[in-house]
């Protein structure tokens, strides 16, 4: 239960942290927050050479406003600034509340906004929460800087759009808008979820209006974010609130099939927390009264 | 640039005192308090992150010590058990802690300690979920955890009780 040896580094500028990460052949890995990374290595499923820790470069960590509502997020902001950041929860709700269902919070004043991302876990609450509001990464390299998309990032389990040598280093989220809902089942509190759906929806408020935007996206219950385009597709094209449950009903996925649930179960669990969420989404977006 | 290395030399201030050591890097911040401090009160537990019987304070917030590395500390400052307990006796809560029997074999109860009192400097008033939730991270294979609850419940309200008589 002890990590095998490896050499650390702490640059101080990006540049050299991204320099670390090209020179030469050694297997390198990236230590943000360290609460998936450091049970790998302790657990010994990962046995890189060398640690290199981005907590030693300055500016990673800010949570700032952009012009067009929405707003940039550095790789290094913790879990616990997401939930409280006061710019979040006016911005982004969906991404504080997302934060909120992460482990405990010992674990949130560790943990980051980019290590969750880079290690994409098919169960994390942020990576879904991202797809869902069309977030944009920026990755650095040696070569620059690039951009993808939230949907491409996610590659697979525990699989990036990431190069060997390109680090996460910001967030770049799209003004969220009023409509969201978020729900999860869990067998206990700040576990991973066995599943849990996301939807983030825009329209004209009204009783009899369709969504012009419909993001529905699980997470456990696939190899990365799921994104029920079929659902999206009836909330973009119907009366929004008459559409829920049709909208509920075209939400396929292939879960895993494990000890905790068998893939039936979490089939189950997509379709009914998608109609939750939609109800939610609707609900906080004005088009549909509260029951 | 910098190299890496896989002995570094770091500084840190551990319950108010500056210590200054060579690790290895991989050495857990858990591993460094126990056997190269001999502040054996921070217990190991399951060394992944999940019973969370080495909770610690960094910066004043709580965190795992087997999740991170004594190298990572450098520069910073750590509070353990033995920091949070007074020199002679015992802190209030770790008195309601004995007093309601909030523990039994008293492996998880050094992290138990650390996160209420992390809970009550923020919140001198919590609500019985609030006092759960704070727990939720920390595993106790004894009690049942009933008890731990009560034990949160009457250092809060003897504190409220003791400001009242004050003020």
């Amino acid at each position: 239960m002890k990590p095998a040896p490896f050499r650390y580094a702490r640059p101080h500028t990006l540049a050299d942290a991204v320099e670390l990460l090209s020179a030469g052949d050694t297997d390198v890995k990236i230590l943000a927050g360290g609460q998936s990374l450091v049970p790998m290595l302790n657990l010994r499923l990962l046995r890189p050479a060398v640690v290199v820790d981005l907590n030693g470069v300055p500016g990673l960590d800010r949570i700032a406003p952009d012009p067009a509502g929405g707003l940039t997020i550095g790789a290094l902001v913790r879990h616990a600034e997401l939930m409280a950041a006061p710019l979040v929860v006016e911005r982004a709700p969906l991404l504080a509340e997302a934060a909120r269902h992460i482990g405990h919070p010992a674990i949130r004043h560790r943990g980051t906004l980019g290590g969750s991302l880079a290690h994409a876990d098919p169960a994390a609450e942020l990576p879904a929460a991202l797809v869902a509001l069309d977030a944009r990464f920026v990755l650095q390299g040696r070569k620059g800087t690039r951009t993808v998309l939230a949907t491409e990032f996610f590659q697979g389990l525990l699989t990036t759009a990431l190069g060997p040598d390109e680090i996460l280093v910001e967030v770049q989220v799209p003004r969220q808008g009023p409509g969201w809902g978020f729900a999860e089942v869990v067998r206990r509190s700040g576990d991973f979820a066995l599943a849990g759906v996301i939807a983030v929806v825009r329209g004209k408020p009204g009783p009899a209006v369709r969504c012009d935007f419909a993001r529905l996206v699980g997470f456990g219950v696939g190899d990365r974010p799921v994104r029920f385009r079929a659902a999206e597709d009836i909330l973009t094209s119907e009366h929004a609130e008459l559409s829920i449950a049709r909208a509920a009903a075209a939400v396929t996925c292939d879960p895993p099939d494990d000890v905790h649930a068998s893939a039936d179960y979490r089939r189950h669990l997509a379709r009914v927390l998608a109609e939750d969420v939609l109800g939610q989404a609707l609900e906080r977006s004005g088009a549909r009264r509260r029951p | 640039m910098i190299e890496p290395a896989e002995r570094l030399a770091i500084r840190f201030t551990v319950n108010g005192r500056e210590v200054a050591r060579e690790v290895t890097a991989r050495r857990s911040l858990a591993d460094f308090l126990r056997e190269d401090l001999m502040l054996t009160g921070t217990h190991v537990g399951c060394e992944h992150g999940v019973c969370g019987a080495c909770t610690v304070l960094v910066e004043g917030r709580s965190a795992r010590s087997c999740l991170l590395f004594a190298v990572q500390l450098d520069g910073a400052t750590v509070t353990t058990i033995e920091g949070l307990t007074p020199p002679e006796g015992l802190s209030p809560l770790q008195q309601a802690f004995c007093h309601t029997h909030a523990m039994q074999c008293g492996f998880c109860t050094p992290g138990m300690i650390v996160v209420t009192t992390e809970l009550l400097e923020k919140n001198p008033a919590p609500t019985t979920d609030e006092i759960r939730e704070s727990l939720a991270g920390q595993l106790c294979m004894c009690t049942g955890y009933v008890n731990i609850v009560r034990a949160v419940e009457q250092a809060a309200a003897t504190a409220r009780n003791a400001t009242g008589e004050a003020a």
